[in-house]
């Protein structure tokens, strides 16, 4: 039962990831209507951010967790100023494109620089050791993994559906013209909500410095399992992403516990099927 | 999903005569590519890669059907020739038509499931497919992992045609990478091919006047999947190997650079693009990763500044189409 129990816990950390990013993707596609393939490379950029703010400046991981998705939220809102904006009103494609080879060059540079081996990053001390539940042995670091994320998933789903300023996003989601006609700034809003986007990879790219190592190729396996994530929940709904994202990183656990052989293939096939039973994904609505 | 749409140019009286003149040339200067001291296996190669490019080029130029999987079929035929060649010792002809058939299969299965959705969708699932069948590979004891399928024995084929020559490989790849492309040229300018089309312009209508707009897909991505497939199942002959690379999304990725590059929609725009992409890793091979940088960096150029590819702007430029 501990192994079972492990595994959970290994699936809980990685439906975080799944979450966030996840979650990062289908705000962005609500407003800028482009899949965003870069995001694999800018979580990778998150992770080796907080490396060098370690091992250049001496900043630790703290301040990290703050500075990290603040830097690349800011490559990303340069990203969409210079190249992403000037897509608007071509078809979606092209942004897979782009995003696709913004993603092949950031990945390509770090590649070249640090190879494909991981730089280790130590857990910070004050997460260290780990508590003994009885039934089994909890790491600290992992459990704080796990809550922060899904606090942060929460209180964007609160932005997004609660307050003002995310009434704003929703209505130029459905129709950025009228929502400019009250004279609200649409451009702005949907370069602030890449760097949201980006900025929520960032931070899942910090939090699995310490458990995944820092690697220039972190993030481009995960970013396929993330797609299959986002087909079976659908970008419909935020609260949608944030749920298939913790639940199918658990239902991917269960599978290493119990049939490992499957376990890299397990989100697929569950993708298959929920597409040959409800095309459109578990909340996805009719496009 | 109208991604050509913008740059459609008008079909003339021309275009027909414009795209066979443009054929016969293609063919003439391939075929004359023995005696030019170009290094054939190069061309080979980019034959081979060329007829993928082609093919993908039919769902995204004539379909508006992004896959960003294509290098399962390509994978997929070339473990299965090469199996079916090196373990079961099967003749040429008879290995190349078992991938053939194997990326038929494939494409059947995985597109009914993927044309469920479209646009950025529809590249989504084919990824993940496509990341699935590498799972697969990766652990399937035939496939020998890492290693791949290595030292591929030539055989003759037909009985008569012996591989290990390399001017005679150089002509049936030639003639394989023909067939393909006629296949293709075919299917784009048959009714079937303007029903495809019209899909691309405007599903909804193409419904109402009574399509069967799935079925139409699903034709398109098996005879797309199918002949990919047909383009790996050469590259194994080339080769000698057929490993893990092929499977995998980066190799995905190259093919839509392929067509990107030479021109969306575009009959010959794949066959320049992957004659661009593949003499270009050739090239810069020294320059380890900074290929991949190279790569991305002519993506962003493209979607940003050169949307429609080498071909296409050429033909734009001539106000004709290729």
């Amino acid at each position: 039962m501990q192994g079972l129990y492990a595994q959970l816990l290994v699936g809980l950390i990685n439906g975080s990831f799944y979450a966030l990013l996840s979650l990062g993707l289908a705000v962005i596609f609500g407003m800028l209507n482009i899949i965003n393939f870069a995001h694999g490379a800018l979580y990778m950029m998150g992770a080796f951010c907080a490396y060098f703010l370690l091992n250049l400046l001496g900043m630790n991981y703290w301040y990290a967790l703050i500075i990290a998705p603040i830097a690349v939220g800011f490559f990303g809102i340069l990203l969409e100023r210079t190249m992403l904006q000037w897509l608007t009103g071509l078809d979606h494609l092209y942004g897979l494109l782009l995003t696709f080879g913004l993603g092949l060059i950031i990945q390509g540079v770090f590649q070249n620089y640090f190879g494909s081996s991981g730089l280790p990053y130590a857990i910070p001390d004050q997460l260290k050791g780990g508590w003994n539940l009885g039934f089994m042995y909890l790491p600290i670091y992992r459990a704080w993994v796990v809550f922060l994320s899904l606090a942060i998933c929460l209180l964007t789903w609160y932005l997004i559906e609660r307050t003002r300023l995310g009434a704003y996003l929703r209505a130029a989601t459905e129709n950025p013209v009228l929502v400019r006609a009250f004279g609200i700034n649409v451009p702005r809003m949907i370069t602030l909500t890449y760097g949201l986007g980006v900025g929520l990879a960032a931070l899942a790219g910090v939090l699995s410095a310490p458990i995944n190592q820092v690697r220039p190729l972190m993030g481009a396996d995960l970013i396929i399992v993330v797609f299959a994530v986002v087909v079976i929940g659908g970008m419909g709904s935020i609260m949608g992403s944030i749920i298939t994202g913790f639940a199918l990183g658990v239902i991917e656990g269960l599978t290493k516990y119990f049939y490992p052989e499957a376990s890299n293939t397990v989100v697929f096939v569950l993708m298959v099927l929920v597409l040959l039973v409800k095309p459109t994904g578990l909340t996805g609505r009719a496009t | 999903m109208a991604v050509a749409a913008d740059d459609t140019i008008p079909a003339t009286s021309h275009t027909m005569r414009d795209e066979m003149a443009a054929f016969a040339v293609m063919t003439i200067l391939l075929a004359i590519v023995p005696w030019t001291g170009i290094y054939p296996f190069f061309v080979m190669q980019a034959l081979c890669f060329a007829l993928v490019a082609c093919a993908f080029n039919l769902l995204i130029g004539y379909g508006g059907l992004l896959s960003f999987g294509h290098a399962m079929f390509l994978g997929t035929a070339g473990y299965v020739s090469a199996h079916a060649l090196k373990v079961w010792g099967f003749s040429p002809g008879f290995g190349i038509l078992c991938g053939v058939a194997s990326a038929a299969v494939l494409a059947l299965f995985t597109g009914v499931v993927a044309i469920r959705r479209q646009g950025i969708y529809f590249a989504m699932i084919t990824l993940a497919l496509s990341q699935l069948l590498y799972f697969i590979y990766l652990q399937a004891p035939f496939t020998h992992g890492e290693d791949g399928i290595q030292s591929i024995p030539p055989g003759k084929l037909l009985g008569l045609l012996n591989l290990a020559d390399p001017v005679i490989l150089y002509y049936v790849i030639l003639a394989g990478f023909l067939l393909g492309f006629v296949i293709i040229f075919r299917a784009i300018n048959s009714p079937f091919g303007e029903v495809l089309k019209s899909i691309r312009e405007n599903e909804p209508r193409a419904i109402s006047l009574g399509y069967k707009t799935d079925h139409y897909k699903l034709l398109a991505y098996i005879l797309s999947g199918t002949l990919a497939g047909f383009g790996g199942s050469l590259k194994v002959l080339v080769a000698q190997n057929a490993s893990l690379t092929d499977v995998h999304w980066t190799m995905s990725g190259e093919i839509v650079l392929m067509t990107l590059v030479g021109g969306l929609g575009t009959i010959f725009g794949p066959v320049a693009g992957a004659f661009i992409i593949v003499a270009m890793q050739q090239y810069l091979a020294s320059f380890g990763q900074w290929v991949t940088v190279i790569q991305g960096v002519i993506f962003v150029a493209c979607v940003l500044s050169f949307r429609r590819g080498v071909v296409g702007e050429i033909a734009h430029y001539f106000r004709r189409s290729f």
